[in-house]
């Protein structure tokens, strides 16, 4: 428990992904099994102990302390097992700290009835550390910064291992991962995964930055702006995963009851508009609305029928890698594409389309295309190589992405903010604001968008200088500039927003140029801005 | 009957000693300022007299340059003050020349203990628990979940970092008046010889505390340094420093700091700190409650920090206190 409390406590203080990923790499090698199973899965979420609840924490603590001193404290420190753990008085003897594997065996034993008496016994055994460990183990509620994606790397680091193999392997197995342990650690076989609906890991794609290509090898289609979600079936069980494999299945229920096959589906999620039809294909495919009405339904743990009926969602599939038991990843893309046109009949018509191959007879003609589509629900266009296996993560000269070009905006600096990492002691942070009139008549700034990227090191060099010597005032780590600078910010789209006061919300902002040579009073103006809305 | 006590009153900028009329560790210029310690928030410039110890007047003459007005007052010498009010300095334990302050009047004893500590600092002499009627505390880290750990603990952790990353440095951000002298005598003591690197700012401070007889080794500023130099070594530097320009010279510096706070784990975060040192000069929760205990006054009063916790807890012990509202004292640092 020792080595576990002190990982946390490092994990907590390290900012930079690298060191993080060598923490959990050191730790993941360094413990025995199965304690390191243990606290992988505390790590990422995945121990639910039910007799141990937050307001558990609160009346161990306040059996023990005036509860007026408990809440001051608690109200202080803002984490009720911080608080505890420094609260709890230090044991008389020596701490005899129990493994993680005899924490979690003790805890998973834990009843409401005798919680109060059991939990005290196993703090006893620990310091300030240790405790708090414990009780961030035991309430589920680690928020440390680690993602499922980071483990897995971190374990792929660990054991050198490809991430994929992680990946693949590692759903369907549940803590304290014994299997995955004895593949990677012992060199065992890897868990069988046959008959659970397992995530995949995607096939990604490369930018298309100079590069033409020829399109009798490769094969258009349009990159739809939804989510990128793999639908799997097997075993009787449909999961809908994200594109990290998040399992999304409860925010979309709608698409995981609508799969009756076997299959590993890869498509793009969307949510049904009626005035985005996809201008290339509408005779084909029902429309699409733009991200903005698909955002309504992401990150909810379960979905109103209101919801569902609003903003009804469907899958516009890619790919198919897995179909009734057959896989089909190793065939060429031609082959399997054949074999999701052939699969459509059979799939539920209002949460499953195709997204369609662009007719283009050559290059040239598919970059006129692209220039002439204005659907919001287009992002741009993929370029697959037509005898491509599907092969996880971004494998050069196989898939390429063609972006739309972004839209462009000359805005103003109005505040700055310190980065962090390697970028701590620089203000790299950006918010920009457009004219809300003629700013010869007196029209304000307002903030529009805020970006950290698109530029240099040197231009950040001179931008963090042009900061300091132009700041008005300062919040915290926050300074206010004089206003005197235009950039000229890139970005895909900008969307109503009631969030902003600007009323607009931009996506994927970034700093195109430094326009040191244009006057402020020549940005552009938020009636521009609102004029390039769509939706 | 008049009230009890009534010849000392908190005003928010300062404790007023009615009688000499003379303020405790005044925000504001006044005629005659008692000066408890020499960190800013507590000894201001402007003062017509000031009276401090002798060290903590040549603190203050760093910073303000200037000695106007200056009286000296030696630990435990009982001074006559106007109004038949006796004032003696009495040690604190928070920093070099810091005090207590024990006014006497018409039978009345009143200490102010301006910022003080329990624990042994090779900086400064042990506090003393001193007998009196009402005792006037402070309260900077008064919440039970400031439990401050040994300072050894800490160091250990500091020499640790340094000796498992020989390529990097060690930046430790600590206030420059106290705790920089502290941390650098703690880990002297500690058997770290290396020169220990400074920011300018911490120099002459530095310098002072030589003067005054506390060794504190080889200590050499970075801007002599090659960058070469620092790889291996502690750096000290002020908190505001850390994640300034001035670090970037430094060679993958790991950021630390010491101060009281760190023992929460988002204050550490917030300070983007990645190895928290719990160091602090002002006393713990223990230390506060124990030491309401052992000096026993019939009123306890309590001023700057966490008035709120400590004000429960002498009611929960049956203690007459109460909180004092002063204004312009800064903690966030120490």
């Amino acid at each position: 428990m020792e080595d576990f409390a002190a990982l946390l406590d490092a994990l907590v203080y390290t900012r930079s992904r690298n060191a993080k990923l060598k923490l959990l790499a050191d730790y993941l090698r360094e413990t025995p099994d199965p304690d390191r199973g243990w606290a992988l899965a505390a790590l990422t979420d995945g121990l639910d102990f039910p007799a141990v609840k937050s307001s558990t924490i609160r009346n161990l603590l306040t059996e023990r302390i005036d509860p007026v001193l408990w809440t001051l404290s608690r109200d202080y420190v803002g984490d009720s097992a911080e608080t505890a753990s420094l609260l709890w008085p230090e044991p008389a003897e020596a701490p005899s700290p129990p493994t993680v594997s005899q924490a979690v065996d003790a805890l998973s034993r834990m009843t409401r009835a005798n919680v109060m008496t059991e939990l005290p016994r196993l703090l006893d055994r620990l310091d300030a550390n240790g405790r708090y460990a414990l009780l961030k183990m035991a309430t589920g509620a680690m928020r440390i910064g680690i993602s499922a994606r980071l483990a897995k790397t971190a374990f792929a680091q660990a054991f050198d291992v490809a991430v994929e193999d992680v990946e693949e392997h590692w759903h369907g197995q549940s803590p304290p991962y014994s299997a995955l342990f004895d593949w990677a650690a012992h060199g065992a076989e890897p868990p069988s995964s046959e008959d659970l609906p397992l995530f995949r890991p995607f096939m990604l794609a490369h930018g298309l930055e100079e590069t033409q290509v020829d399109l009798a090898d490769y094969a258009a289609e349009w990159k739809w702006d939804g989510i990128r979600v793999q639908v799997v079936r097997a075993g009787g069980e449909t999961r809908v995963y994200s594109r990290s494999g998040d399992d999304i299945s409860g925010t979309f229920p709608e698409i995981a009851e609508a799969l009756h096959i076997d299959a590993v589906l890869d498509g793009e999620l969307l949510v049904r508009g009626v005035h985005q039809g996809g201008e290339a294909n509408e005779r084909t495919q029902g429309g699409a609305a733009s991200f903005n009405a698909l955002q309504q339904r992401l990150g909810r743990k379960t979905v109103s029928r209101k919801m569902r009926e609003e903003y009804p969602a469907f899958v516009r599939l890619y790919d198919v890698l897995i179909l009734e038991g057959e896989d089909l990843r190793a065939l060429p893309w031609t082959v399997r594409r054949a074999a999701l046109e052939a699969l459509l009949p059979r799939l539920e018509p209002d949460r499953f389309d195709l997204s369609t191959v662009i007719p283009a007879a050559d290059f040239a003609e598919l970059s006129a295309i692209r220039e002439r589509a204005r659907d919001d629900a287009i992002e741009g266009v993929m370029l697959k190589r037509r005898d491509s296996p599907y092969v996880a993560g971004r494998r050069t000269g196989l898939w390429y992405k063609w972006k739309r070009d972004p839209l462009l905006i000359d805005c103003v600096l109005m505040y700055a903010q310190r980065g962090s990492g390697k970028r701590s002691s620089f203000y790299s942070d950006y918010t920009f604001g457009c004219w809300d009139g003629n700013p010869d008549e007196g029209a304000e700034l307002l903030p529009v968008g805020k970006a950290y990227f698109g530029f240099t090191d040197e231009e950040l060099k001179w931008l963090d200088r042009y900061v300091r010597n132009h700041t008005v005032n300062r919040f915290g780590p926050v300074r206010e500039t004089d206003r005197t600078l235009v950039f000229e910010v890139a970005f895909d789209s900008v969307h109503a927003s009631k969030r902003h006061k600007s009323g607009v919300a931009m996506r994927f902002p970034r700093i195109n140029r430094i326009r040191s040579d244009k006057p402020a009073h020549e940005a552009d103006r938020l009636e521009t801005l609102r004029g390039l809305i769509r939706d | 009957m008049a009230r009890e006590f009534s010849w000392i009153r908190p005003e928010p900028w300062g404790i007023h000693v009615v009688p000499a009329d003379c303020w405790i560790d005044p925000a504001r210029p006044v005629d005659r300022a008692l000066v408890t310690h020499g960190h800013a928030d507590h000894a201001r410039g402007g003062h017509g007299e000031t009276f401090a110890t002798p060290e903590t007047l040549a603190i203050m003459k760093l910073r303000y340059a200037t000695e106007d007005g200056a009286v000296p007052v030696p630990y435990g010498e009982r001074i006559a003050l106007a109004g038949g009010v006796h004032a003696t300095w009495i040690p604190a334990g928070h920093v070099l020349g810091s005090a207590q302050i024990l006014l006497e009047h018409a039978g009345e004893r009143i200490i102010v203990t301006g910022d003080f500590k329990r624990r042994a600092d090779p900086t400064c002499p042990p506090f003393e628990v001193t007998p009196c009627d009402v005792l006037v505390t402070e309260a900077t880290f008064g919440l039970p979940v400031f439990r401050h750990p040994p300072v050894e603990q800490e160091i250990a952790k500091l020499l640790a970092a340094l000796a498992a990353n020989p390529e990097r440095c060690v930046l430790v951000g600590a206030y420059a008046l106290g705790k920089a002298q502290r941390l650098i005598a703690e880990l002297r003591r500690a058997g770290h010889h290396d020169t220990i690197w400074l920011h300018g700012a911490m120099e002459r401070m530095c310098r002072l505390y030589e003067d005054w007889g506390i060794a504190l080794g080889d200590l050499r500023l970075v801007s002599d340094a090659r960058r070469e130099d620092l790889a291996g070594s502690v750096i000290v530097a002020p908190p505001s420093a850390l994640n300034d320009r001035w670090s970037r010279r430094l060679p993958e510096p790991i950021t630390a700091m010491a101060s009281g706070w760190m023992q929460v784990r988002q204050r550490a975060r917030q300070r983007m700190v990645e190895l928290p040192l719990i160091i602090s000069d002002h006393a713990d929760w223990d230390e506060l409650t124990r030491t309401v205990q052992d000096v026993n006054p019939a009123e306890t009063w309590i001023t700057h920090g966490r008035e709120e916790a400590m004000l429960r807890w002498c009611q929960l012990n049956q203690r007459r206190a109460r909180a004092l509202a002063l204004v312009g004292y800064e903690d966030e640092d120490d």
